[in-house]
Formats: structure tokens, sequence, C-alpha cells
């Protein structure tokens, strides 16, 4: 874990009142790499989004503590978090609510430009916008001028990472980021984060509940479940091999036109998952290596 | 061979421009039979949605439905009903799931205010024989009738999602559209959901018109399916036949363009 760029170390966050607390992170641990793809894969309400918001930020945890090149962000001064805002960028779920429709092209590019390269005079600007555009593989020309509006979703989501790629960031947190595209430009935006991740050397973190899109762009992946991680590893072997309950239903959860709907067995199978969340402020069993860079924490007996 | 529920015959829907007619839907024909769950799969603007709303004359000004286009729901001529009988027709004959369906519920009554709704817009009913039949229908999906007097806030997306199949049913429906029900889902919750319509649709008799651009899903779930690009159905076969040997080309690239859970991974590349 040391070589992580960002990292999450032990860290929990619950809502809620304090005697029926709702853990929404509970003692969640892992660490983005450089040219490396994490994915996060759960249900709706696994936690996968407060993961998200508390690398942002958004939240600060309520136990544990990020560190960022190994130094805990809980001490820095403005100076260094506005650094790491820079270091740390966002691509979101809804690439028609993540753009303002009254501003152009150019200006959600050009605002992260001026307020982190302050130096940049207006013609160096241009340029990177143009830069920023060719890199998400859009024509510059066209796009610079136009309002989100007439954008397609795959375009605007291309805008986001553009947006995003800006401030030349070197951790990328996408969350959700193909789930509302159509899936024959899905393909698309992942290739483009793929090779952004390949070409800048980026660590990014996937957020996802599509587990086949996971397998396509992450080495490694989570299943989160009830704000605890419950399976994570190698991405082949914890898809081919899943020992936690919970990754076996969510796999089995997935489209698959292999196998009709006549397991009747499924609803079953929800039902004792949904313990885990029940029990979820019971203490948590150990984890458990299952091979090399692969391991669970199992249920509670 | 019995009579189709529905039966589409040489559809053909323009959206008028001020330069230009832009030509939706073109020359489409299919039948769904009683029982059946037919699956139409396409990406966004391929007119996938203009047909569905189509089916039960939702359609609005610029779209128009043209000359020759026959559209019969239990033999009767869709595109012909009177306002009156368009009103008795929507709900007991077809009854529609929206894109985003969990949005179509009003933030501001109950549950049951919106069951009696429509169960009061389309049938003489008491406020009590409503509230029975409302947690009946509420059953049918899983759902505790002790939810009747929650707001929508107060449920999740995937209960007010079933919340709005329960509505849909209320009239006994011979079709229902659902037009990307379960997209804004979670796979656990969109394999639930699905499970229920199928057992549903097999006690109940309903026939289903399902849309989305999942064609994994689609396959998994539905008896035939057709293929639809920029406005025509290129394909329609048995979903087996379309997942094992699809003819068209542009079904072979739908498949090339979706990853694949196990086995050998597709190649990027596929299309950008």
């Amino acid at each position: 874990m040391s070589d992580a760029i960002l990292a999450l170390d032990n860290v929990s966050k619950t809502f809620g009142r304090a005697d029926n607390p709702v853990y929404a992170a509970r003692s969640v641990s892992f660490g983005l790499h450089a040219g490396r793809t994490l994915a996060l894969v759960g249900e709706s309400g696994s936690g996968k989004t407060t993961a998200a918001r508390l690398i942002m930020r958004e939240y600060t945890p309520d136990e544990g503590q990020l560190l960022f090149r190994g130094t805990p962000l809980g001490k820095a001064n403005a100076k260094a978090l506005k650094a790491y805002r820079a270091s740390v960028q966002m691509v979101f779920q809804d690439p028609f609510a993540a753009l303002n429709p009254t501003h152009t092209i150019r200006y959600h590019l050009e605002r992260p430009l001026r307020l982190h390269q302050p130096k940049l005079n207006s013609k160096e600007r241009t340029a990177a916008i143009e830069e920023l555009l060719t890199r998400v593989k859009l024509d510059p020309a066209l796009l610079m001028p136009k309002y989100p509006h007439e954008l397609s979703g795959g375009q605007r989501q291309r805008i986001s990472i553009a947006r995003a790629l800006a401030v030349n960031p070197q951790v990328i947190v996408a969350d959700e980021p193909t789930s509302m595209l159509d899936v024959s430009v899905r393909l698309g935006v992942l290739n483009l984060l793929n090779d952004m991740k390949a070409q800048l050397g980026l660590a990014l973190l996937y957020i996802t509940h599509d587990i086949a899109t996971a397998r396509y762009v992450a080495e490694d992946i989570m299943v989160m479940y009830a704000g605890q991680i419950v399976e994570w590893g190698d991405t082949e072997s914890v898809l081919t091999n899943p020992q936690h309950p919970y990754t076996r239903l969510l796999l089995s959860a997935v489209p698959d036109p292999d196998r009709r709907f006549s397991d009747t067995r499924f609803s079953e199978e929800l039902n004792r998952i949904e313990f885990i969340r029940r029990q979820s402020a019971l203490p948590q069993p150990e984890t458990r290596e299952v091979t090399k860079n692969h391991f669970i924490r199992p249920m509670p007996e | 061979m019995t009579d189709p529920v529905l039966s589409i015959r040489n559809l053909n829907i323009d959206y008028i421009g001020a330069e230009k007619d832009f030509h939706a839907v073109k020359d489409v024909s299919f039948d769904i039979a009683p029982g059946e769950f037919f699956g139409l799969a396409g990406e966004s603007g391929c007119g996938k949605s203009t047909i569905a709303f189509a089916v039960s004359r939702l359609h609005r000004p610029p779209a128009l439905i043209r000359k020759g286009s026959q559209i019969l729901v239990g033999g009767r001529d869709v595109l012909s009903l009177t306002d009156d009988e368009l009103r008795r027709f929507r709900w007991r004959e077809v009854a529609m799931v929206f894109q985003s369906a969990m949005n179509s519920l009003n933030p501001v009554l109950t549950i049951e205010t919106q069951f009696y709704d429509v169960l009061k817009a389309h049938t003489r009913i008491s406020r009590a024989e409503a509230r029975t039949r409302a947690a009946e229908l509420l059953k049918l999906v899983d759902i505790s009738p002790d939810r009747l007097s929650s707001y929508p806030h107060q449920c999740s997306g995937g209960m007010r999602q079933r919340i709005v199949i329960a509505i849909c049913l209320a009239l006994n429906p011979k079709l229902l559209i659902m037009d990307e029900p379960t997209t804004a889902l979670d796979v656990v919750v969109q394999r639930e959901i699905l499970q229920r319509i199928d057992v549903l649709r097999k006690e109940l008799g309903f026939s289903v018109l399902f849309i989305t651009h999942d064609l994994g899903l689609m396959v998994q779930v539905s008896d035939r399916i057709g293929i639809m690009l920029e406005g025509e159905l290129v394909e329609v076969n048995d979903a087996q036949t379309i997942y094992r040997t699809p003819q068209h080309a542009y079904t072979k690239r739908l498949w090339a363009s979706m990853p694949k859970l196990h086995g050998e991974q597709i190649r990027e590349g596929a299309q950008s």
C-alpha cells in the first residue's frame, strides 16, 4: 500500500442518529496506484458513492484517514488542499447534469485552467483547451462554441473527462461514468478512460454496478455491500472464483444471454444476504486470503 | 394461431421539421402474441420509444403517423379511436411504464391516492374498494400494503418502479409497454423486478413490449426480439437466435460492443 498515490486507511462514515447508525462506509481501506484501474462494484446504497465523496472530501471520515502520497490529509493546509483538488478529479454519472447548460464547452474547460494555472495567457489557454478536446477525440473547432444541450450523451461525458484532465490530475474518480450512456457508445468512453490511464499514468477508481464493464477496464476489483468491502483482489480471480455470497449474487444478477430467468433461488439468496445489512453494526469477521491478491471478509456466522 | 394482441403494419412516423421532416420510424411491421414477451432493442434515437408512444397514441406533434400505417390492439384500430374511446382504451388495453418511471409518481400524493387516481378515472369504484384493490396490486409486486400511506420519496428507486408497474396492472391491461424500465436501477434490483414481471405475465396472461438497449438482458427475458436501426426494424427473431446466430451486420456489431462477464474478452474498437 505504501506506493499508493491515494489511500483510504480504515475509513468509516455513518449517517443517521447515533443510537441507530447507518454505516455508509465501514473500515474501508484501499489504495489507488499510478497506471492502474480499481473497480468498485456493488448495488445502489452499498456505499460506493460515499467512498467517492470521502475521496473528494465532500464528507469527512468519522474514523480513519485519507493518505495522499503517504501523508494524512486531515491536517493539510489550504495550499495543500488546493493541490490535492487539482490532483484528484471526478467524472460524474450524469453527463446531462454535470455540465452547466448556460455555458459553452469552451467555458467549462477554461475555468479549471484559470483556477489552477493562472499564469497561462489567453492564447495558451485556448491551445490547452484545443489539446484537451483533441485528447478526448472531439473536434475543438466544432465543439468549443457549443452548449451542452447541443451534444450527445457520449460527447458530454467526453467533455467531463476533458474537464477533469484540464488540471493534470493524478487520480480520477469516475462514478458510474457510462451508466446513462447507450451501450454502443459506452465502450468508446471506457476505451478513452483506459487510454488516459495508460498515457498519463493516472490512477483510476471506476465505480459501477456493471460488472462486465468493470472486468473490461479494471485490473483490480472491490465488491462493496452495506458499507463494507466484502471481497477484493485481482479482477479475473474475483470474477471467476467468487467466494463471498454477495459477490456470487451480484454476478448471478448480471444480464447474461446464456441464462434464462428461471432461477427462483435468486430471491431466497437475496434474503439470506440481507442478513449482513441487518448485522452491519456487529463486529466484523477477520479477512481471509483466498489466493494471492484475492481476499474476502466472510459473512458473520 | 391465436390473434395477436398487438399488430403493427407499415408504421411510418415522421417528426415534422421546418425545413425537412425526420423519418423516425420507417415501414415497421411486427406482431405480439398473447402472453408473449417481445423485446425491441436499438440505440438512442433509433425510433423504439417513438413506436412505444404511438401504440398508446401518446405521441405529440411534431410526431406524425403517416397514412397507411396500422396499429391494431386486440383487433381494434388504435389510430382511428376517438378521444373518448382513447380514454377507455388507455390503461385498460395498454398500460405504459415510462423510462425513469420512478420519477413519474406525483411527489405530493400518497401511493394510495395515485392508485385511486387511475382507478377512479377508469372505473366506478369507491375509495375503500380502491384501497383494497391497491393493496392486492402492491402484494403482486412484493410490496407490503402498509406502504399505501407512504409518499414516493419514502420509497427506494426499485420500490417506486414496482409501484408504477402495480398501477399499470390495476385495470388488467392486455399489453404492458415498458420503455427502459430498469435502466436507472442496479442489476440486483433490475433482476428482481424483471423476474417478477415474468412471473406475473404468466399468471395474469398479459403481453409485454419491452424496450431497452441492453441486449444481454433482453435475450434473458424475451421470447422474441426486434432489432432497430435508424427507424427500420432490421431483424426479428426468437431471442436465442438473435443471440446465437444474428443475421444482420448491425446486430453482430451490437453484440461486439458489449463487454463480457466471462470467457474471452472482446477487443476494443468494435465501435467508438
